[in-house]
């Protein structure tokens, strides 16, 4: 018998262990599987967590709860719904869409792989983010995200588009503290950021045509993921960004002295 | 210019008589006391920390380092180490740094808590010629036991044969209730991990990884080893997650409570950054808090993600200081499905904390280890997780003690780093160790003989548990199962009715 390729499980009333448990022994029944659909997910926590399979989908229809896609490390996931808090949390590789917003701490301390948010985020979202060699974790933000974005950030690039569901531009963005302790890596935020918004350790710099080059292909990925039209897509990659990086990859190494002659 | 210098803390000679200027005292300082100039030898007092390493290693034992005499005008409240604090920082401007645990002078309750031994009426037990069981078990145990009965026909008759139904939560199972505490590899060498991890192979009991991953060379032990999950999350994915033994989330640490640690981007090197998985030199920050745990409800939500990573095999420990309502918080942990809850003592070590913080918050782990313990048999969750205590255990009469308040097992850490030469010098973060243990320094490493290191470090376990069986026979008893919170074994000594009371023992005489 052919071994189906997408399994949907209804998750009405179901708790997380059973949910979770039952993905996971779908994988080890049929190691092929492509899709696994969810419906009426409401805020089962651990979606995902730890699974490695990098051509598997999850589908979920609802709203998941905290820590989706938690140690993550290949699938995509994709949301038709917002999410709980720390979407992404610690993940290692792999896809997060989500057609709507993420709570809190959304991407916190990923590690590699992308996150997509059609709409905002919470506070201190990309918040100890790393890369190391080949692992170069995205977030990329449409809408925007609230203060403490990329809270002692460390490596990877976090990509504020500043527009709502239809593409029109949301004005001039008003989170504080932005990349407080940062010391590695590089967030993107679509039109003008003033100093005072910055947090310790954050420095603007400036934006050249290399760095549109490196945020344009992200850009194509959100416009495709999220239905937005050739224009949109245009004006998004050739508008004016600012540009927050560390001051410098030592942002504490003039703290301390040591008890010693 | 105000002029900044102090008198140096030691006093470095060399017996001229006996030196025959080999050069070794140059060689092995790392910390640049030792000059050779021609067919003399310059000493550079203000360098040395009193480590001992040129000491132990002089050929003809020509050194001898002593405390410099050079006298400050006393005063009892103007202590030299007040005045040198303060003209160094205002000299700087910057945070005092220091290693090791609390140095100041506060009460140490184990050196005056006294122990039982049976005399005429129940007689003790000579552990060379009885069983003696030290094996212990880390983590949840049932409330209560369920059988089922399934009727079986052996050899032509029936039977009953009873089938336990109780589903037993993963417990660690350990042959003393010693195990090494966390030392993250980037603080410590990876020969001084790799002699670790051998050891406590060889003694059937557990290591901590710390917070910085597991470099692949320990992959050969994780088996015995507890990884840890801290607030950088260094080096945390799936495969480390599942290759140890047990997870630990770290909250906090004895010797820096509510603050969380740098490693200085000088110690993070190639094979650093390829543990932890973060670029060559940056420093490595792990935040204060946990920015996905603000409550008891969002700490559990770590451990059960934990637990949902591995799938509910491995138990999960919950690492936190001793600080003023401990108690209150292990109870919050004991209901978060943690399985064991580490309480780290304000004498425990570490290789780099602020001093003010070292020397200033937290309290002691004697009196931490019987709050929690009681609190939690109020609370009538002491089955649902076990106690580990560390932070300042210094002898098998510390770990009988901690045991006897009401811990499960110790974490042993200073104690071990001592074994594999350490002298205490309280220099770990200067990354110059000349023992071989807090360095990163290939020439330095190299001085750690792995071999010999695992065979002092197993030494050090086993004689300590040979003195634990020989304790718990004098007292009568033959399982440290039945030594577990057993506080009647104890009474203190020169302790006031307040102290007592914390600790839940009587005095001497009663």
């Amino acid at each position: 018998m052919e071994k189906e390729e997408v399994v949907v499980i209804d998750a009405k009333d179901m708790d997380y262990r059973e949910l979770n448990e039952k993905i996971r022994e779908i994988l080890d029944k049929n190691p092929s599987i492509k899709k696994i659909i969810l419906k009426n997910v409401l805020g089962q926590r651990y979606i995902g967590n730890g699974i490695r399979k990098r051509d598997l989908t999850i589908e979920i229809y609802g709203v998941p709860g905290g820590d989706l896609g938690m140690f993550m490390s290949g699938p995509t996931i994709i949301v038709y719904g917002n999410t709980e808090h720390a979407p992404g949390n610690t993940m290692d590789d792999g896809k997060i869409i989500i057609h709507g917003s993420g709570g809190d701490v959304t991407g916190h301390s990923m590690r590699g792989g992308k996150i997509f948010v059609r709409d905002d985020v919470g506070y201190r979202s990309g918040i100890h983010m790393k890369e190391y060699r080949d692992k170069f974790p995205v977030l990329v933000i449409g809408g925007r995200a609230k203060d403490f974005l990329g809270e002692y950030m460390a490596g990877g690039m976090i990509l504020v588009l500043n527009i709502d569901r239809e593409g029109k531009d949301l004005g001039k963005i008003k989170g504080r503290m932005i990349g407080t302790g940062i010391h590695g890596g590089c967030i993107y935020i679509r039109g003008k950021v003033d100093e005072f918004q910055l947090g310790v350790a954050a420095d603007i710099k400036e934006f050249t045509e290399e760095d549109r080059e490196k945020i344009k292909g992200y850009i194509q990925e959100f416009c495709k993921y999220f239905n937005l039209s050739d224009d949109i897509r245009e004006k998004l990659i050739n508008s004016e960004y600012t540009k927050i990086a560390p001051v410098s990859k030592r942002p504490f190494g003039k703290l301390y002295t040591p008890d010693l002659r | 210019m105000i002029p900044s210098a102090v008198p140096p803390k030691f006093k470095v000679e060399i017996d001229r008589e006996k030196c025959m200027l080999c050069g070794r005292c140059v060689e092995e300082c790392s910390w640049g006391v030792y000059r050779k100039e021609r067919d003399r030898i310059v000493i550079y007092s203000n360098r040395c920390g009193a480590c001992q390493r040129c000491v132990v290693m002089c050929p003809r034992d020509a050194i001898t380092v002593i405390e410099n005499t050079t006298c400050w005008r006393s005063h009892p409240l103007w202590t030299i180490e007040v005045r040198e604090d303060i003209i160094n920082q205002s000299k700087t401007g910057r945070v005092l740094l220091s290693a090791t645990g609390n140095a100041k002078e506060y009460p140490i309750y184990f050196d005056h808590i006294v122990l039982d031994a049976c005399q005429v009426t129940n007689p003790p037990i000579d552990p060379l010629r009885e069983p003696m069981e030290l094996r212990t078990y880390i983590g949840k145990k049932p409330k209560k036991l369920e059988f089922e009965f399934v009727e079986e026909e052996v050899e032509g008759k029936k039977i009953k044969r009873a089938k336990l139904k109780t589903k037993i939560a993963p417990n660690l199972k350990l042959e003393t209730p010693i195990m090494i505490a966390h030392m993250s590899y980037g603080a410590l060498s990876l020969n001084a991990h790799l002699a670790m991890a051998k050891a406590v192979k060889e003694c059937g009991t557990y290591m901590g990884s710390g917070e910085g991953g597991l470099h692949r060379a320990l992959y050969p032990y994780a088996d015995h080893i507890i990884t840890q999950v801290a607030s950088g999350r260094f080096g945390v994915d799936v495969d480390y997650l599942n290759i140890g033994a047990a997870i630990e989330i770290k909250i906090g640490q004895g010797a820096k409570p509510g603050i969380g640690g740098h490693l200085p981007g000088e110690k993070v090197t190639a094979e650093v950054s390829m543990t932890r998985m973060i670029p060559e030199g940056t420093d490595a920050i792990s935040p204060a808090p946990h920015h996905d745990i603000y409550s008891i409800e969002d700490l559990a939500q770590l451990v059960r993600s934990l637990k949902e990573a591995t799938r509910w095999k491995k138990p999960v420990f919950v690492k936190i200081a001793a600080v003023h309502n401990v108690a209150a918080i292990a109870n919050g942990i004991a209901t978060s499905d943690a399985d064991a809850v580490v309480i780290d003592g304000f004498r425990g070590g570490t290789g780099a904390a602020p001093k003010v913080f070292r020397d200033h918050v937290g309290i002691p782990i004697e009196i931490a280890i019987a709050a929690v313990d009681e609190r939690l048999r109020e609370e009538g969750v002491r089955n649902e997780i076990s106690i580990i205590a560390s932070g300042g255990i210094r002898s098998s009469a510390d770990v009988f003690k901690a045991i006897a308040l009401g811990a499960d097992a110790v974490y042993i850490g200073t104690a071990v780093l001592i074994a594999l030469g350490c002298r205490v010098c309280g220099r770990c973060y200067t990354g110059q160790c000349a023992w071989g243990i807090a360095t990163q320094k290939p020439e330095l490493v190299n001085r750690l003989d792995v071999e010999e290191g695992a065979r002092r470090v197993a030494n050090l376990i086993k004689a300590w548990t040979l003195e634990l069986k020989e304790l718990l026979g004098a007292a009568g008893i033959n399982a440290i199962e039945s030594l577990r919170g057993n506080r009647d074994r104890l009474r203190g000594v020169g302790l006031n009715e307040v102290e007592l009371k914390a600790l839940g023992i009587k005095h001497a005489g009663f």
